[in-house]
């Protein structure tokens, strides 16, 4: 089998989605003889030796310089993978979109004028064409194994495109919705985490995004109604990791 | 005539420049001008991109803080729920018992381990050796290699069992946590845990008899938390210099400075002198905590108390990760379950302040708080913005005491100053290339 070059990019982010990578403590050796790790700087001081088989991003676009990088991280890979929530809808830090970037910049520090960024966080497929998307905040490092070797061995990926809410019941756990009226993004959740937060009495927060076409506005409505959610508890449980994600966006608009 | 002479007689001054720091955590770089043997200007760049959580969490509501700081950084995750829930729960004036504060400090030895496991074998260690990454490390000292992915192992999955996952738990809320974990699923870990605090002894032994440690020393102000009958982890008193204070007298003794070839805000001393956090300064201020049997062991290795030379926090980092399974041990042996899971209350409109020690030194978070329980300011000050000061007084010492020596070498020897600190960029922008000029 021929060992395939891989590139780990950071962009703006937590870290957390490449340290999956190295979270893998049973497999990292073996995916070591597998791939040649050829760029993660987090992990390595080998600089870049393009071009590239498979290239990891994680992280949002934020900056000028991002945008010249990604572009040139494309242009020498062969397939591109986005990693996590910051890189496929933008993170955490895309909540500024909605808000005065000099107002963020004034609030934090005091030489705002000193600070060079784009006005919006957005996800990596704004910029490039991306051949295949991880979302999670943070990403399932089983997946993310599971993604590496199917391109490894020439085969699409094939992860469950369906809900948390499949998870959960899949997994057993008693509906946190039904049984203790507690707010849960499961059913328009993308899964992929296990449904983790229900197995501890705790409604999902959304975190793995919105799944194929999700129904927000219907889990919205059944939430004040059955749950007498106030709307800004339901906007600030959409607007969070995935707040520019379609489906979490426009979280109430009927269509 | 090699390169080393050539750059001396035809340039007076030296540039040095590493422009992509790597084996650290986030994106910066090192920027070094010399002139006749004297830095003359000497800069710790951090070109990751702010990401505004002091403006974002403007507006949400009280219980949000814990989840959304978690993502400022995904290897010390635990260190910002801890210290915004303080923060919160001080704001409420809330008193939290006793056995919640115990399992906060047994998740936070998971993260301990986990991070000081990951910075010491995957980051640090290769520089001493020469290796550009633990993978490659590996090949040639494979037993150590196991060592370090089954401690760093045993740390992820105590963070697991207790959060629910590794990266970003989800089991912590303010007042406690949404479930409180059964007996037998944590004296399950116990095994894992004996076994990796066994490999962190061997670890000692090793790193501490075989690895070469250069001879640097510096006249450090230590600023970490104190705490009267424990080691530091989830909470304690402000120490820095000879003053002691709490959380609420943070932003009075210390000051903030924003450069302007940096995205990262610095802070120091009120008198402008760079302070350092972490494990060099906890184990300073706490060596007498530390259980008789460490302290015997790190005589036997050779690390001094007081130890003020930054190479060897590779030394302290193990130690406090002996000491994290040591008191993850102790904490599973005497765990019972709770119910209710977390102590219910009412925001108020207060301030309010909460302080820990994350792996890389101390975490500050401030709320303050409306009637309705939204927050209507935040502020939080990570350990690498106290340490990117002293990282740089660090490496203008080196440099001057060092300028007969190539390019190349001084280059390896700054990335390694740098890393001696275990710097967060991703924390600090709410980190590093290295560009000497």
């Amino acid at each position: 089998m021929v060992m395939k070059k891989l590139a780990v990019w950071k962009f703006t982010s937590c870290d957390g989605c490449q340290l999956s990578l190295l979270d893998l403590e049973d497999e990292l050796l073996e995916i070591d003889k597998n791939f040649v790790i050829s760029y993660f700087l987090e992990a390595s001081s080998r600089s870049p030796d393009p071009p590239f088989d498979i290239s990891l991003v994680e992280g949002s676009i934020t900056t000028e310089e991002a945008k010249r990088k990604i572009i040139e991280i494309r242009n020498h890979s062969s397939i591109l993978i986005t990693i996590g929530a910051c890189a496929t809808a933008g993170g955490i830090q895309a909540l500024r979109n909605f808000a005065s970037l000099q107002t963020a910049k004034e609030r934090v520090y005091p030489q705002p004028e000193l600070i060079n960024v784009l006005p919006t966080s957005l996800p990596i497929s704004q910029y490039v064409q991306v051949d295949y998307e991880l979302q999670g905040c943070p990403i399932n490092k089983q997946q993310l194994l599971s993604v590496l070797y199917s391109f490894l061995f020439g085969f699409r990926p094939s992860l469950n495109s369906g809900s948390v809410c499949m998870e959960c019941k899949m997994r057993g756990t008693p509906c946190v919705m039904v049984s203790s009226k507690t707010l849960c993004l499961g059913p328009v959740t993308h899964a992929g985490c296990g449904a983790i937060c229900p197995s501890f009495g705790r409604g999902c927060y959304g975190c793995y995004g919105p799944k194929e076409t999700p129904n927000s506005p219907s889990l919205s409505r059944w939430a004040k109604e059955k749950l007498s959610i106030e709307s800004t508890v339901l906007k600030q449980a959409f607007h969070t990791f995935n707040c520019i994600a379609d489906g979490f966006k426009r979280f109430d608009e009927e269509d | 005539m090699d390169s080393k002479d050539l750059m001396k007689k035809t340039e007076p001054q030296k540039i040095l420049s590493v422009s992509a720091l790597a084996r650290v955590e986030g994106e910066g770089g090192l920027f070094i001008k010399m002139d006749k043997g004297k830095v003359t200007s000497c800069e710790l760049k951090i070109f990751e991109a702010p990401r505004f959580f002091e403006s974002l969490l403007i507006g949400r509501n009280f219980h949000e803080p814990p989840d959304i700081t978690s993502r400022i950084c995904g290897i010390c995750p635990v260190a910002y729920l801890i210290s915004s829930i303080a923060a919160i729960e001080d704001a409420c004036q809330v008193q939290i018992p006793e056995y919640i504060w115990n399992l906060r400090r047994l998740l936070y030895c998971g993260e301990w381990i986990e991070s000081h496991s990951l910075h010491v074998f995957f980051l640090h260690a290769p520089g001493f050796l020469g290796y550009p990454s633990l993978m490659e490390m590996a090949k040639d000292f494979p037993k150590e290699a196991a060592w370090a992915l089954q401690m760093k192992k045993a740390g992820n999955t105590l963070i697991q069992k207790i959060g629910g996952r590794e990266i970003h738990p989800v089991n912590v809320r303010i007042g406690g946590f949404y479930s409180s974990p059964k007996k037998l699923d944590l004296r399950s870990l116990l095994d894992i845990l004996k076994r990796g605090l066994d490999y962190s002894l061997l670890a000692l032994q090793w790193i501490g008899l075989k690895f070469n440690f250069p001879d640097f020393k510096r006249n450090y102000t230590y600023v970490g938390l104190k705490h009267p009958k424990q080691y530091p982890i989830e909470r304690g008193i402000i120490s820095c210099g000879e003053s002691q204070f709490n959380a609420k007298e943070f932003e009075k003794n210390f000051i903030e400075e924003q450069t302007t070839y940096s995205n990262a805000l610095r802070w120091k001393a009120t008198d402008s002198r760079s302070c350092l956090a972490g494990p060099l300064a906890r184990y300073h201020l706490n060596y007498s905590l530390l259980p008789a049997f460490l302290q015997e062991k790190l005589k036997e290795i050779g690390l001094e108390y007081p130890c003020h030379n930054p190479f060897q926090s590779i030394l302290v980092r193990l130690a406090e990760i002996t000491y994290a399974f040591y008191e993850a041990i102790r904490l599973i042996e005497d765990y019972e379950p709770f119910s209710p899971s977390f102590i219910p209350f009412d925001p108020n409109p207060q301030t309010g302040y909460g302080i820990s020690e994350a792996p890389r030194g101390l975490l500050y978070h401030k709320y303050e708080l409306d009637d309705k329980g939204c927050i209507r300011k935040a502020k939080i000050v990570p350990p690498t913005c106290f340490n990117l000061a002293s990282a740089e007084d660090d490496l203008k010492k080196w440099i001057e005491t060092h300028s007969e020596d190539s390019i190349e070498r001084m280059t390896l020897d700054c990335e390694q100053i740098v890393r001696n600190y275990d710097p967060c960029i991703s924390c600090a922008t709410h980190f590093l290339k290295l560009h000497i000029w």
